[in-house]
């Protein structure tokens, strides 16, 4: 009946899993707690959970990932306290079948449950403003994308309590992760948590390239659209082009675990590194979908607070081009250590040197930008000073260990560890951090804390330092990545002192929950009436904060770049006198039925209930039909409900003529 | 230059001084090896030349931002100027004469270090099979018929080919202290060229995750004079257990922090059999179908 399901799933021997249930537990009950106690179950559902407004999915999407980055983190306290402790003859309080558990949940949950989210929420919250856009171009299967990837990170999160999670790492390499290794659960948590997200990723792929090439406002031609959103364009495009290859190796792999076949297993002719290959050709160009929006995020913010036109904008654009064409052919280099000899691995490590151009060429860009600007030090600008510098060093280590020979030795090794969260915390993360606080007054309509966030940001930037230079000196060491203990004195203090960082990176997250809660209560001070808090220089910047479920009464038309800017220079008088009716899209609920019910899919699958995937997929689909046969999906929002709303933001024009 | 330019730049002293201090117990930058050598020089150029572009780039990132903030209204301020040919040519440039150097050098050592390129020396090098189990190292001397757990000998000197496979799933078979490190992949066989210059003992582990024992799957690789590699051989052959295939498949057994372990006799062709499957779990097929070496050569 509940397949391989029994109540011996639950963990109840492992004190510290337990503990962890019993917080997520009582979190989840408080959270259910107040929104009953507050009767708001109704206006979450209405205005929330089936919305298909781009700028409430976005701050969802932000949501997601704030809790998925604790959860992440915490796995990061653990591992980093494990590996300070567990020297010579003390073990450490993580046994290897946990702490295994805890560095795969680590790395899957910050790449697919904190990363992306936020970059997608970003993308969500302002790109269609940026572009003139008054929603994405498919509102609902924005929606369902959403609510598939918070599946997924629901899913992550169950494992935790019944069953187990992966321990093969966060791309469980087969044949480690076959079934005759493997033969648990975790695995397959991994694989379906990893295909329902992915499909939602995929979706909102071809949503925003759409929304891109269909939707921008008149007058802005492809060489004058803001940097943050050819960027976005670029990264879409990667998704689309290479998410599918997650799903197809994810498949591969599900097919030897569940029907017994021999993709990637040891016997009858399987290859385990077909999947290395495969895992790579999408796992590569992942990293630049991460890292390719944040630079577009940079590239607005380095402008907007030099108060000054970007520097180069055709080379930057170019250089987004070469980065995303080139990230497709640089996969190899992820495993120079399997012996395919010279010529295979010269070619891998040259062309990854050559990503270091365009992203050298970005650096300068940004410089110059500041160059002969006014250069002012809100947090913003403070978090894209503190990747400048960063990136700049993780580059460096990145290009070292795309010299195969040093690779030889590096490969593996905590100082590649210490390599790409160096690129990863110094640009994907202080990217989002950047962009959450240029845009968080357009997006809520006050501003953040600005004394908190510069606490915030001082203990990342240290923290960040002290946690992971030690890790290139142990990984020159010889100390290779994923121990649960070690037995070389030498190598002790240094991971005392990355555990120290550690703790003063958890002191900064620490401050950004602080400086939401005190922003929150302060919001009557910092409220943002003008739309426009930072002198901006595009489009999102032209509409009131936060925006107008229509985003804009009236399209503008773009001649410039610095849509705004220009706008601006020219006087452009954003009041309006007359109003027309909106074409709307109305909430649905298909997506988040949809997704429940692929989330039970994916449930039953991990626990082999096959009538329950069955049902689940039944479900699927007779939601999918359902929603093609409603005709209501949209309506018009009239002149004078507009009139009113612009009103509120004091957009009208006394109509005087 | 003021002074919080100078407080600023003196946060970042700390970052080389940590490596440095590391250097006196790095590894790699401590190489027993001809190998180990050339890969730490080519580390220490590759970092050397780029330096010569990141300093500049971080201190020009921390001038600039200081020299034209907003508080400074002396600065010259031009708004609208976004373009210059020369800084354009000048900035794509320099990443490009750095990357093309480090091009040629990651073209030539991809050649010159490839570890299944023999070492030229003027002594016969000797062959070792190393296998990669759960979780640890077997070690055959093929032409001396002895093999080892988790110790491995070698004279100093003399070039060593190792035949690296796996029993189990995929490890890493890494020295640090004598340089590259290749996969050991089940049903393939790799080859690792290495040799060692100075006598010692030096740390050998599994730089690939492999399961529950993989902190523990550790080795000694231990470089002698050949008066002792021959007293070792003579120690090994004499122990009582011999390496046949019942004792393979004892040693197959999933086991952790194992001890030192020595076998006499091993049976002859036992690692081309391992790499060809033939005592994989649930094996059910005839040997022809797979194994053979992960590259022809």
């Amino acid at each position: 009946m509940f397949g391989k399901l029994t109540l011996s799933a639950i963990p109840f021997n492992i004190p510290i899993v337990m503990g962890a249930v019993a917080f997520m537990v009582l979190g989840v009950i408080a959270v259910l707690g107040i929104i009953t106690y507050l009767g708001k179950w109704k206006y979450l559902w209405t205005e929330w959970l089936t919305s298909v407004d781009h700028k409430k999915i976005g701050i969802m999407y932000l949501i997601l990932a704030t809790v998925m980055l604790l959860r992440g983190f915490a796995d990061a306290l653990m591992m980093r306290s494990q590996q300070a402790l567990a020297y010579g003859s003390n073990m450490g309080y993580l046994p290897p079948e946990h702490f295994d558990q805890v560095f795969s949940a680590h790395g899957t949950i910050m790449i697919f449950f904190m990363a992306m989210p936020f970059i997608i929420g970003l993308m969500n919250c302002i790109l269609p403003l940026q572009i003139g856009a008054r929603d994405v171009a498919f509102p609902m299967l924005n929606n369902l994308s959403f609510w598939l990837t918070a599946g997924g990170a629901v899913l992550v999160n169950v494992s935790l309590a019944i069953g187990n999670f992966s321990r093969t790492g966060w791309l469980a390499y087969p044949p480690l992760s076959e079934l005759h290794y493997s033969p648990g659960v975790g695995v397959d948590y991994y694989i379906w948590a990893l295909q329902i997200s992915g499909i939602g990723t995929t979706l909102t792929g071809v949503n925003f390239i759409a929304t891109i090439l269909k939707m921008r406002a008149p007058g802005m031609t492809l060489m004058r659209m803001p940097v943050f959103t050819w960027a976005s364009l670029c990264a879409n495009i990667l998704i689309v082009a290479t998410f599918p290859i997650l799903t197809v190796t994810l498949g591969l792999l599900a097919l030897d675990r569940y029907l017994g076949m021999h993709f990637f297993t040891n016997s009858m002719g399987g290859d385990p590194m077909m999947y290395l290959n495969l895992i790579w050709i999408w796992g590569h160009p992942e990293v630049y979908i991460l890292m390719l929006p944040l630079f577009g995020v940079y590239s607005e913010i380095v402008p907007t607070f030099s108060g000054k036109r970007l520097f180069g904008y055709t080379s930057m654009v170019w250089a987004t081009m070469a980065i995303a064409l080139l990230s497709m052919l640089v996969w190899l280099h992820h495993f120079f250590t399997m012996g395919s000899g010279g010529n295979v691995n010269a070619f891998f490590g040259i062309t990854t040197m050559i990503i270091s151009v365009p992203t050298g060429v970005k650096i300068f860009n940004w410089i110059f930008t500041m160059y002969r600007g006014r250069v002012r030090f809100d947090t913003p600008m403070l978090w894209t000073v503190g990747f400048l510098i960063t990136f700049t060093i993780g580059g460096m280590s990145g290009v070292l260990l795309a010299e195969p020979p040093a690779d030889f030795v590096l490969h593996n090794s905590l100082f590649l560890v210490a390599h790409f969260h160096n690129v990863i915390i110094g640009g994907v993360v202080f990217g989002v951090f950047a962009g959450v606080a240029y845009w968080f007054p357009k997006i809520f309509g006050f501003r953040l804390n600005e004394r908190i966030g510069r606490w915030a940001f001082w203990c990342w930037f240290i923290g960040f330092y002290v946690a992971f230079m030690p890790l290139y000196a142990l990984g020159l060491m010889g100390a290779t990545r994923r121990m649960d203990h070690y037995d070389v004195a030498a190598w002790h203090p240094l991971f005392i002192v990355a555990a120290i960082g550690s703790g003063i990176i958890f002191l900064g997250i620490l401050l950004q929950l602080v400086q939401v809660v005190v922003s929150i209560q302060q919001r009557e001070l910092t409220r943002d009436t003008t739309g426009d808090v930072w002198n901006g220089r595009t489009l999102e910047w032209s509409v009131p904060s936060p925006a107008p479920a229509y985003n804009f009464a009236r399209i503008p038309v773009v001649r410039d770049v610095d849509a705004f800017w220009d706008m601006k220079q020219r006087g452009v008088d954003l009041k309006s006198a007359t109003f027309v009716p909106i074409h709307m899209p109305r909430n649905s609920a298909t997506g988040f039925i949809m997704a429940g019910f692929a989330f039970v899919v994916a449930f039953a699958m991990v626990w082999h209930i096959w009538w329950l995937a069955i049902a689940g997929l039944a479900g699927v689909l007779v939601t999918l039909i359902r929603h093609a046969f409603n005709d209501d999906r949209d309506y018009h929002l009239g002149a004078d409900e507009v009139r009113r709303i612009e009103a509120m933001h004091g957009r009208v024009q006394a109509r005087s003529m | 230059m003021n002074r919080d330019f100078w407080t600023r730049f003196c946060r970042f002293l700390p970052l080389p001084a940590t490596l440095l201090l590391a250097g006196c117990h790095a590894a790699l930058l401590d190489p027993k090896g001809p190998i180990g050598e050339a890969e730490k020089s080519i580390i220490l150029t590759a970092t050397g030349l780029m330096l010569v572009v990141v300093i500049p780039v971080i201190v020009l990132v921390l001038v600039v931002a200081w020299r034209y903030r907003a508080s400074n209204t002396k600065a010259e301020y031009q708004p609208e100027w976004s373009h210059s040919n020369k800084i354009e040519a000048v900035m794509w440039s320099v990443p490009i004469v750095i990357v093309s150097i480090l091009g040629v050098i990651a073209w030539r050592t991809s050649h010159q270090l490839d570890p299944y390129r023999p070492i030229a020396s003027r002594f016969k090098p000797i062959h070792i099979d190393a296998i990669a189990m759960d979780w640890k190292w077997l070690f055959i001397y093929p032409d001396q018929h002895v093999a080892s757990v988790n110790e491995v000998a070698m004279p100093v000197g003399v070039p060593v080919v190792f035949h690296i496979t796996s029993a189990t799933v995929m490890n890493s078979f890494f020295i640090p202290r004598l340089g590259s490190q290749i996969y050991a992949m089940a049903n393939m066989q790799t080859t690792d060229n290495l040799v060692a210059s100075a006598p010692g003992t030096y740390r050998g582990i599994s730089a690939n995750f492999s399961g529950d024992g993989f902190s523990g799957m550790t080795f000694k690789a231990v470089a002698m004079s050949k008066a002792d590699f021959k007293q070792w051989l003579a120690n090994a052959a004499a122990a009582k257990q011999s390496l046949d295939g019942n004792a393979y498949r004892a040693l197959e057994k999933p086991s952790e922090n194992v001890p030192v372990a020595f076998y006499s006799n091993a049976t002859p062709g036992l690692f081309q059999q391992i790499v060809q499957g033939k005592f994989a779990p649930g094996r059910m097929v005839a040997s022809s179908d797979v194994g053979g070496s992960a590259r022809s050569e």
